[in-house]
Order: structure tokens, then sequence, then C-alpha cells
């Protein structure tokens, strides 16, 4: 059915702001109810069980209270779910995403154009899959995968073609509707996002790249990502964000379930820059088994407001998990991330690296959690937060949480907080960089850690993000 | 030849602070080393820092001046004639260094995550492009923008300003081979964990790389050992031999000249200079310490 076809079928033409120059096949209407979710699944032709899920994840939204009493936790008074449009998809012809790039609407390649991913995909990365508002519309992957059993395919798409797969893991052990009002919402509105399913033994070598980017007024983002990596296999996710700035609140509520079997190892990285009006909620968790390593780097600019705690649960006997974390926070921003990481089971391992700027009045703060259960014997922790302040108006808050309960661990905990040091600045003036470039190095020096991680175009976009950043020249 | 000319320098700590110098009258031209000596809390790390432009301190009275010839740069053909005198007080920490000061610091700041290599290959070019800047106002020609990446991205396009990747890498590499220094230096952070010694061979470095016209060096010579001194001290001859950079020299002790012989000594005592003289001076001092000029001066006053 096309979507013209949908709108005149539902009539609702009245209920849906149809923006032409948004060029938008299908809109739904703002506001929440079980007919809008219904209007979602149907559009997307789901099978039955989706859109129980959906419906399920929606009352559990309507039940849950917002989250207001975290000690010092963003304010989201001024977010209003009723008011976001949750779901648009983009004009174009094959709902599975365009084969090619040339298939794409022009102004979507510009958009793709000026954030480089052509540039990524010239350079024979593995693979692209690209969200543009809410859907996949750009994929491509090579085909050696393929003949390994390789997939990595638009969630939606996934819904239809792996539906057994999805269904075993799709919001249930990983991260239920239950888990907080966001991931309940996110339940019952997703959209898009990626699926990966790594088969046994096997290495993808080069990282699985998706790009998203959120592109009208009012719109929520609520892609999902599932990956799968069966035992001993290995594969880098990578996932980059970057939005314009609108006039009304953007929420976004993605979700990451990520299955790490047996020995196997996964990265997750991603590169986050939502427009400074919107609240960016997610939440992202791991199931790690016997000694599967699970990798979260995750650098979180931009947005209004940020909660985002990445989990590992460390299930399985010397099951590993590092998070690399960076955080920037500018003029009105409250940027609250942090990590999560369950010690189940003896012989586990974390390592937590978080690294947080705040310039012009804006506000970090590092949430974390380690909880080492008891019988986690011989379990260790450590914990590094590091906080650089341009400014006296700036904040930097650390809450690192520990719950041990096993007495045989090593737990090691560290944290710096420190204003961008006069000394440091005037030392590399006096060998001819100019004020802003000084700042500009010592902060990049600062995040290097993560910078280090990624493949050189995020590097170098997360670099380039961060010098817009405090050139004040983004939106 | 480029020389810089103290007048009567008062300098207070900034935001009203006490006055620390009380009017220091000093010149250094090009392929001159010059030493200044003096007790502690006697005013030469703060005339240093003046001199390199440290926003802790004000100058409240005198003038700092850095006169240039038309062929003091190299790469610059001819200084424009209205180019040629600067005063520094009116510039910007990063434009004096552009002019080619050069502060060694007695305490080198430590900045994690940042290569030796990425950092002096950014500073170099930053220094081409604002000097010319200074010197004929608009950039002549914009360098090339256009990206691309041969090494780390830490290390920035391989094309971006005057020197590229390839290029610099060569120069200094031989730059720390003269210094004697582990190759591995290039790619360690900025003095982040550097022993006293290696950061005091690492200014020197630096130095050798950027060329000054003028480099004041505070107290280079301490936490050196015998064999780094006697790097410290080739690396600075070659500043002045091979560069004809004009040097001064902060010093306690005596034993950094032995190797580095200065043409002249400059004597501090509570913010003025109030002796002057050859190498001589510098061993008479070795002899009789401070009290001896201290009773020499006011005695005669």
């Amino acid at each position: 059915m096309s979507s013209e076809e949908n709108l005149q079928d539902t009539d609702t033409e009245a209920r849906f702001e149809f923006k032409k120059e948004e060029q938008s096949a299908f809109t739904s209407g703002k506001g929440l109810t079980e007919e809008t979710i219904r209007l979602i699944s149907e559009d997307k032709d789901e099978p039955e069980w989706m859109l129980e899920r959906r419906l399920r994840a929606l009352k559990q939204y309507q039940k849950m209270p917002m989250p207001t009493d975290w000690p010092g936790q963003p304010d989201l008074s001024e977010l209003d779910v009723e008011e976001i449009v949750p779901y648009i998809r983009p004009d174009v012809d094959q709902r599975s995403g365009a084969e090619s790039w040339d298939d794409l609407p022009e102004d979507i390649q510009d958009t793709f154009e000026k954030l480089g991913i052509p540039e990524a995909e010239r350079k024979a990365l593995s693979g692209v899959g690209a969200q543009y508002e809410s859907e996949v519309v750009y994929q491509n992957m090579q085909e050696r995968w393929e003949e390994k059993g390789v997939i990595f395919c638009n969630m939606d798409e996934a819904v239809q073609e792996h539906e057994d797969l999805v269904k075993e893991h799709f919001m249930t052990k990983c991260v239920p509707p239950s888990d907080n009002k966001f991931a309940a919402l996110h339940g019952a509105v997703w959209s898009g996002g990626s699926f990966v399913y790594v088969p046994e033994d096997v290495t993808v070598e080069m990282p699985v790249q998706a790009y998203f980017r959120m592109n009208s007024e009012g719109m929520g983002q609520f892609e999902h990502t599932l990956i799968i990596a069966e035992p001993g296999s290995e594969v880098h996710y990578i996932e980059g964000c970057s939005a314009p700035k609108y006039g009304t609140h953007n929420l976004h509520s993605g979700g990451v379930e990520v299955f790490v079997k047996e020995d196997a190892h996964v990265q997750y990285s991603t590169v986050q820059n939502w427009s400074k009006n919107t609240f960016n909620l997610n939440t992202k968790r791991a199931i790690v088994e016997a000694n599967g390593t699970m990798e979260w780097v995750s650098g979180s600019m931009g947005s209004k407001a940020t909660m985002l705690y990445p989990c590992s649960i460390l299930k399985g006997r010397g099951a590993t998990d590092n998070h690399i974390t960076i955080a920037f926070a500018g003029e009105g921003q409250d940027i609250d991330t942090g990590a999560k990481v369950y010690h189940n089971a003896p012989d586990t391992k974390s390592t937590i690296e978080s690294k947080s700027i705040s310039k012009d009045g804006g506000r970090t703060n590092y949430r974390g959690l380690v909880h080492i259960a008891d019988g986690a014997e011989d379990s260790s922790t450590s914990v590094e937060c590091d906080a650089l302040m341009f400014d006296n108006e700036s904040t930097s808050d650390t809450m690192p949480y520990m719950e041990i309960e096993e007495s045989k661990v090593d737990v090691a905990h560290e944290a710096t907080v420190g204003k961008i040091g006069d000394e440091d600045v005037f030392y590399l003036q006096s060998r001819g960089l100019d004020d802003d470039d000084a700042k500009q190095m010592i902060v990049a020096g600062f995040i290097e850690p993560i910078t280090e991680e990624l493949p050189i175009e995020y590097a170098v976009e997360l670099n380039r993000l961060i010098e817009l950043e405090m050139e004040g020249s983004l939106g | 030849m480029a020389t810089i000319e103290l007048t009567n320098v008062h300098a207070e700590v900034a935001d009203g602070g006490e006055e620390i110098l009380h009017g220091v009258d000093l010149e250094v031209s090009s392929g001159e080393i010059h030493a200044l000596m003096g007790p502690n809390g006697s005013g030469k790390s703060t005339t240093s820092k003046v001199i390199a432009g440290h926003p802790a301190y004000e100058v409240t009275e005198g003038e700092i001046l850095l006169h240039l010839e038309a062929d003091d740069f190299d790469g610059v053909d001819e200084i424009p004639e209205d180019a040629r005198t600067w005063n520094l007080l009116e510039l910007e920490p990063n434009e004096r260094a552009a002019l080619g000061v050069f502060l060694a610091f007695q305490y080198p700041a430590e900045i994690e995550g940042v290569t030796m290599t990425n950092f002096l290959r950014t500073a170099l070019n930053a220094k081409i492009e604002e000097r010319d800047e200074l010197l004929f106002g608009e950039d002549e020609d914009e360098a090339d923008e256009e990206s691309g990446y041969e090494t780390s991205p830490m290390e920035g396009p391989a094309d971006e300003g005057e020197v590229g990747v390839a290029e610099f890498q060569q120069l200094l590499s031989e730059k720390m081979e003269l210094l004697d220094m582990d190759e591995k230096f290039a790619q360690r952070y900025l003095n982040a964990g550097f022993s006293g010694g290696e950061k005091k061979q690492n200014e020197v470095l630096q130095a050798a790389i950027l060329e000054p016209t003028i480099a004041v060096l505070d107290e280079i010579d301490s936490g050196l050992d015998i064999d780094r001194l006697q790097d410290v001290a080739d690396g600075i001859n070659a500043l002045r031999d091979e560069q004809g950079t004009g040097v001064l020299q902060i010093t306690h002790y005596q034993r950094i000249l032995d190797y580095v012989e200065p043409d002249t000594v400059h004597i501090m005592l509570d913010g003025e200079i109030v002796m002057e003289g050859d190498a001589e001076l510098a061993a008479e001092l070795e002899d009789k310490g401070y009290d001896w000029v201290r009773e020499q001066v006011y005695n005669a006053a």
C-alpha cells in the first residue's frame, strides 16, 4: 500500500500535519494514543506480536510516573511527549531503503554530503546504514559478510525478514519496557534503527556504521538497535547522530540492546550531536556471557539535556566491560551521563573512564553504578572520572555509586575536577598558538583517550564538533 | 640583526599587587649570549614572563621594544620598513612568539593527550601564519584547506599549514638528534610524565624547531645532571651559532656558563639590574656571593 492511499484509507488527513516541504509520506498526528500506535504498526505492516508489544509498552508508559526524584537530575519539566510527533517517514519509494546512493532524494544526499557519509563510503568502510528522520533509507553491505551470514539491516526490515531472532531478543531479556518510563515510550513508538547479527566465530573486520539525524520540527526519534554477537564472534558497531536546531523541543529516546555471547567481543561506539533543544533520554544495555567483552565508547555532544547510562550485565564468568565516555556541556546544557555495570559472576572485570567538559555555564554530571553481587569473587572494577571546566560559571558533578556485596574483589576509584589551567594556556600561547587554539589543543588532548578508540573519520568529526562548540558557532 | 630592548620596566602582579620590577634596563641582540643572575626573588623570572606576556603581570611603566632588520626571518625576503620595530607590550603572547620571542619555562606545563609532534607542528605553522599576518597584514595566501589524512587525525590534515607532516618529521628528527633525544619523544604527550631533565631538554628542542630571534631561558640548567647539561648547552650554543638567536639565560649558577659562555653578565637585585660585566663577573660572583654584590651596590649608593 502506498502512503498516499494510506492517508486516504485511514481518513485522518485533518489530523496529520502533512508538510510538503518535508516531503514526508506519512506523519502520525501529535499526541500519543493507542490509535497512533496501531497506525504506526499498520503502516509498517508489522506482525501481530509486535503490535501487542507496542501496546503493552504504551500501557506501561502511561502508568509510570516521570522520573523527578533522582538527586541532581536534569530538569525534564519542559518535555511534553504529547507534543512530539513520534513518527515520520521520508518520501522514498522502497520501504526497505534505497539500494544505492543515487536513489536517494537530493536534499537527503546533501545532508549526508555535509556529514561526510559518502566520503566514509568511498573509503570502503564496511557498510553504512544511515537514518534520515525515522527510517533507514540507505544501506550497503559488503557481499562477503553476507556469505558469512552477517546481517546488518534496518530494524523494521529485521522484524519482517528475521522474525524469530527479533521476537526472541527485542525488548525481552535485555531492555524490557518496564525498565523506565522512556524505555516504555520507546517500546511503544520505536521506529528504524539497526539490526546486526554476527554468527558464531565470525569476525567482522571493519566497523559497521550507521549515521542518524533527525530533521523535522517537533519530531521524536526512537530508533532501536539490536546487536546479537554469537559465541566467538567479533564486531564493532558505530553510530553517529547530529541534528540541526529547531524551535520546539525534540525528544530522542533510543534503545540499544546488545547480546554478547560466550567469548564474543562487541564494541559499540557513538558520537552524538543533538540540537540544543533535544531531550536525549536513552536506554542502552548489554548482556555479556562468559569470557565475552563489551565495550561502550560514547561522545555526547549537544542536546538540552541528556540522560544516558550504558549498562553492561556481566552474566558469565570472566566477562569484561569497558566504558569510555565523554560529555561536553555548553550554555544551557545539562549532560548527565555515566555507566552501569552489574558484576553477576566471578572473575568479571569492568573499567570505566569518563571525561567531561563544561563551558559557559553548562553542567556535566557523571552518574555511575557498579554493582558487584555476592559470589562474584575475584571481580575487579576501576572507575576514573575527570572533569574539565572552562570557567567559574560551569559545573561538574560526580556521583559514582558502588554496591559491593562480595568481599573478595578489587575496587578502584579516582576522580579529578579541574579548571582549564591558565599556565597551560600561556605555555601554548608562548609557542605561537592563539588563546582559542591553545584551549582547543588542551581539550583535544583531554579527550584523546576517547578519540583514539574511534575510526579516523569519527575522531576527526568529534574533534571538529568540539572545536565548533568552543567557537560557539554551533546553534 | 634583532634586538630586544627593555627600558625602565616596572611590573607588578596583575590586579594591583606588589611591584616586583622597579625599572629594568636590558638589551639583547642576535648572536649574543647574556646571563641574568641574581638571588631568589630578585625578579629574574618575572622579567622573563613580562617579556613573553604572561597575564599574571602588569607592566606599569617603561617599554619593551623588539627591533628587527630587513632579513631577520628565514623565508621572508624583506620585512617591510614599517614592521621592523614592535612594542611587545601591545602584543598577545602568541604574537610575540610569532615575531621570534621564545621563553623556555622553568616549570613547563604538562599537556596530556597532545603528542610532541602534533603540538610542535601546530605551533610552528601557527607561528609562521601569525608572523606573516603581522608583517604583511592580511594572509598572503590562504593555506590549502583541503583535508586528507596520511597519519593520525590527531596530527591534523597532512597538508594544512606551511610545514607539512613529512617535512616536519624530518626537521624534528634532525633537531632531536642534535640534542641526543630519543626518537620516541616525538610520540609522547607534551611534557606529561617527563623527568625534570627531559622537560628542560624539550624546551631547548622547541626553541630549535621554532627558531626564535630572541630566546629567554629561565633556569634551563636546574635539575639537569652533567650529561644532560652538556646536551642542553650544545643546544643553546647551536641556537646562537646556527640560527643567530640572541640568548638571555637566567641562572643561579656559574656551572652552565662554563659550557655556554656569556658575552655579558647582568646581576639583578630587588627588581633592578645592579651590575654588568663580562664572563669574569660570573666567576667573581661564584666566589664572593650575592652579599658581595649587595655591599658593592648599597655602599656605593
